[in-house]
């Protein structure tokens, strides 16, 4: 299924005599019409039973596509390296999550102590270490601490990886997907409760949100405003610029092809002299280290802190990693703005209880209409 | 692993031949270790002795049963068909919640359709089927792992739409802003959102102990009162015994069943490979269709069984963590062998689940009769830097409930780089309808004389 399929009108028409797809194309172009009836401020209805239309503020649709943008960046940095292990080591590891949030505890505990010193703050070296000391940190108060914990936050994370890899992973190489899902399985839990053996369940607020810690910016939309913090924009910073860098590894450099070359085929590579455990190694290094900056970044952005954030995101990053199809580097991340954009939109239609449901919906129906992804990674089936 | 078989083969011949004898011996085994365990407990606390040591017992017995009854309707799904369905959680919420929402009280909050409880355990266990129906479908093109992530997220898709408010019927008056009753078909329901639901079976044998057989209820409270356990206890007992007895004997029985038929031969044959099952005429679709309705149901009717039976119940029950422990238990099992998910089951509450807390409740028990309990450090901090091993001790003791879960872990990790069959996994399943293996003059290998299980991850070494 990896193979690019121009698309012609032949295929057009044999996608259209397939009842299902019909049907989903008549629910996209109905949910269209309505959001633009909705944004007019129109409705339409027959014999008195409302079809479509209403009224939503463009402004509200306009903090939606906003929103999800910002929750996208994160699925899509997150999905990045649970994308290049799935396709390399095949298998999903469901440790991803709580490899994100390893690197937030490790970066933002670093962040803490870079602060604790720089603010002179009257706490004891024990409530900073484990961050029960009240919101300190802020990109315009304590930048330093912020680069500091991005670093320690990749390098905590990797060098963590990189063990579970030759403790865990390594002796399993030969087994298959299940086995290792399991396994993966097991080293979400023991790292899970780890953290909450140390830091404990409680939910912190560790970002400083006061305004002139934090300052924000407000633009104007149509029928209202869009409120944005530094914190946000910091992110969206952060977040392009390392998928930038992942773009320009995978392209330009020998380990790129090599990682390329082995997640199409793995015996071939082997055959053409690839040094396998390598490029696994670098996989694990360039995965690992993503998570946990998207870790220290997502708590950046959202300011509050708890054990199991990683752990409900993952479902999030697996659906956009499957969506975008398993092993694209650029699938993962467009993957990812889409479920991110598509789970705030929904709220159009949806109550606000369930825009999780929306987004595991998306993935569901993605793996039934195109199993290989929108931007063809490998096959699932 | 040399010394899980050495210890296997050291084992009394009727205990390897004879599954019933091999299962009753490890149930009799884990139900005497926490006798014991709670029995010391109490005495070191100083309470009634045999009372805490009854209690103990039917709750490990109840658990182990329960885990039991959904390791076997896994193993029918990912044992016997392959299907790695890790959304067990979703499916015993809908068996719930269909079933509270059917018997709840129509004026209540939320109200509920006043149904007479067997027929809302029938409509449970149908909800269940219909919903593991839908859910199968995924499952004819999917992958393994893809299955298991769609299967994940479908029960955290239920189980966020039990929660919303949307659809929680805890605002009845229609002219409210919130109201959020669901009306269908004429019919006017909640689902309690956040706040739960009251589920009708609140103690499920009160039949015994009021009403026309009282008598019996009466003979059993006396009974248990002349050697000290109280009335609740017994109740309680009443319960895990038809669990016990009734339920998962007839859970082994029909998955035992269901695999020696024909239809089961197919389930395998897919497992195996799913190709050939198709190149032999198998509508392989209809199969897993009809196993994935069937094994969801059973998960349906021992969620109803367990947490239906509680008097309340709310949707942080059903997180997938439930769904792990389930296959933690058929794992240590042993996927595709009946009699190793309920060794597993067992197993996995004794040792897994409850034991950690055991030995905690344990050590402080002794820390207090000794010397007057243990430290306990707020933090982990204060733990590190008390440089005091008795601190050290107290944290940890203390932290047991969040250390089972790296515990769990680990054995999850062992148990896949090292016995990824399970504890009964390597015995060799027969295909035939009748036993080859014990053809005389045929020197048989270790396991051969087994009696024929359910099935194995070594499939198809029996001739066909």
């Amino acid at each position: 299924m990896g193979v690019t399929e121009s698309f012609d009108g032949g295929r057009l028409r044999a996608y259209l005599r397939e009842p299902s797809v019909v049907l989903l194309a008549v629910a996209a172009v109905y949910l269209l019409v309505d959001l633009v009836a909705k944004l007019a401020g129109v409705s339409a209805g027959i014999a008195g039973v409302k079809l479509l239309g209403g009224h939503v503020p463009v402004s509200n649709v306009v903090g939606f596509v906003f929103d999800g943008l910002l929750l996208g960046l994160i699925i899509g940095l997150a999905g990045v390296g649970l994308s290049m292990t799935y396709s390399i080591l095949n298998f999903a590891n469901f440790a991803h999550g709580d490899y994100i949030t390893v690197g937030a505890f490790s970066g933002w505990a670093a962040a803490y102590v870079v602060s604790f010193f720089t603010l002179g703050i009257d706490a004891t070296f024990g409530e900073i270490i484990l961050l029960n000391a009240p919101s300190l940190v802020s990109v315009v108060q304590t930048p330093l601490a912020v680069v500091v914990g991005l670093v320690v936050s990749a390098l905590f994370t990797i060098a963590l990886v990189l063990g579970l890899d030759r403790v865990v992973y390594r002796p399993m190489r030969d087994k298959e997907g299940i086995a290792l899902l399991i396994a993966s399985i097991g080293v979400a839990l023991a790292l899970r409760y780890v953290i909450v053996f140390f830091w404990s369940t409680s939910t912190r607020g560790v970002t400083s949100t006061s305004s002139e810690s934090l300052p924000s910016f407000s633009i104007q939309v149509v029928d209202g405003t869009y409120t944005f913090n530094l914190h946000e924009v910091t992110m969206v910073i952060a977040a392009v610029a390392l998928m930038l860098g992942v773009h320009l590894l995978l392209q330009r450099t020998k380990l790129g092809k090599a990682m390329r070359a082995m997640s199409d085929n793995k015996p071939l590579a082997q055959i053409t002299g690839i040094p396998t455990e390598r490029v696994v190694r670098a996989t694990w290094i360039i995965g690992g280290g993503l998570a946990g900056i998207a870790g220290f970044l997502i708590i950046l952005e959202r300011g509050v802190l708890s054990y199991n954030f990683g752990w409900r995101l993952l479902l999030f990053i697996f659906s956009g990693v499957i969506l975008g199809g398993i092993g694209s580097v650029y699938g993962a991340i467009g993957g990812g703005i889409i479920i991110g954009v598509a789970s705030r939109i929904a709220l159009v239609w949806i109550p606000s209880g369930f825009p999780r449901v929306a987004a595991f919906g998306v993935m569901i129906l993605v793996l039934l209409y195109r199993p290989s992804g929108l931007f063809g990674g490998v096959t699932t089936a | 692993m040399s010394v899980g078989k050495r210890f296997w083969e050291s084992l009394p011949a009727p205990i390897r031949e004879d599954d019933t004898v091999l299962i009753a011996v490890l149930l009799a085994l884990v139900a005497a270790a926490y006798f014991a365990i709670g029995g010391l407990q109490a005495f070191l606390a100083g309470s009634t002795v045999v009372n805490a040591a009854a209690q103990t017992l039917q709750s490990i017995l109840f658990l182990s049963a329960v885990y039991g009854m959904l390791a076997l309707a896994l193993n029918l799904h990912w044992g016997y068909t392959g299907l790695f369905n890790i959304g067990v959680a979703g499916f015993m919420a809908v068996g719930v919640y269909a079933m509270s929402i059917l018997a709840g009280d129509p004026g209540g909050l939320p109200p509920g359709l006043g149904l007479p409880v067997p027929i809302a355990i029938v409509g449970g266990v149908i909800a269940a089927a219909i919903v593991g129906g839908i859910a199968a479908l995924p499952a004819l093109q999917l992958d393994a792992d893809y299955f298991a992530i769609v299967t994940v997220g479908f029960s955290e898709m239920i189980r966020l739409t039990l929660q919303a408010d949307t659809f929680s019927g805890t605002v009845t008056n229609p002219d409210a802003s919130g109201y959020n009753v669901v009306n269908l078909l004429g019919f006017s329901f909640g689902t309690g959102g956040g706040r739960g639901i009251n589920t009708p079976l609140n103690s499920p044998f009160n039949f015994l102990f009021e009403g026309p057989l009282s008598a019996v209820g009466e003979t059993l409270i006396s009974a248990g009162e002349s050697i000290g356990v109280t009335a609740p206890v017994v109740e309680s007992a009443a319960y895990t015994t038809f669990i016990l007895l009734v339920m998962l004997t007839s859970y082994y029985l029909l998955v035992q069943r269901v695999g020696n038929s024909p239809f089961g031969r197919v389930l395998k044959a897919i497992r195996e490979d799913e190709l050939v099952a198709q190149s032999l005429g198998k509508d392989t679709r209809i199969f897993k269709i009809k196993v994935f309705m069937l094994g969801s149901a059973m998960m349906g009717l021992a969620g109803i069984l367990w947490q239906g039976t509680r008097g309340f119940v709310n949707p942080n029950t059903f997180r997938p963590l439930i769904t792990f422990y389930v296959f933690t238990a058929l794992i240590v099992g042993g996927a595709g062998s009946n009699t190793g998910s309920v060794v597993g089951g067992a197993v996995f509450a004794g040792l897994l689940l409850e034991g950690p807390r055991r030995l905690a409740g344990l050590i402080n028990a002794i820390a207090e009769a000794t010397f007057g309990g243990l430290p306990s450090p707020n933090t982990s901090w204060a733990a590190l830097t008390s440089f005091d091993p008795a601190a050290y001790l107290g944290y940890i003791v203390a932290n047991i409930p969040n250390l089972k879960f790296v515990f769990l872990g680990v054995v999850l990790v062992y148990l896949m780089q090292n016995r990824s069959q399970g504890l009964l996994g390597y015995r060799k399943e027969i295909a035939s309808s009748v036993d080859l293996s014990e053809r005389p003059g045929k020197p048989g290998e270790p396991g051969a004389a087994a009696a024929p299980d359910g099935g194995s991850n070594s499939g198809g070494d029996g001739d066909e």
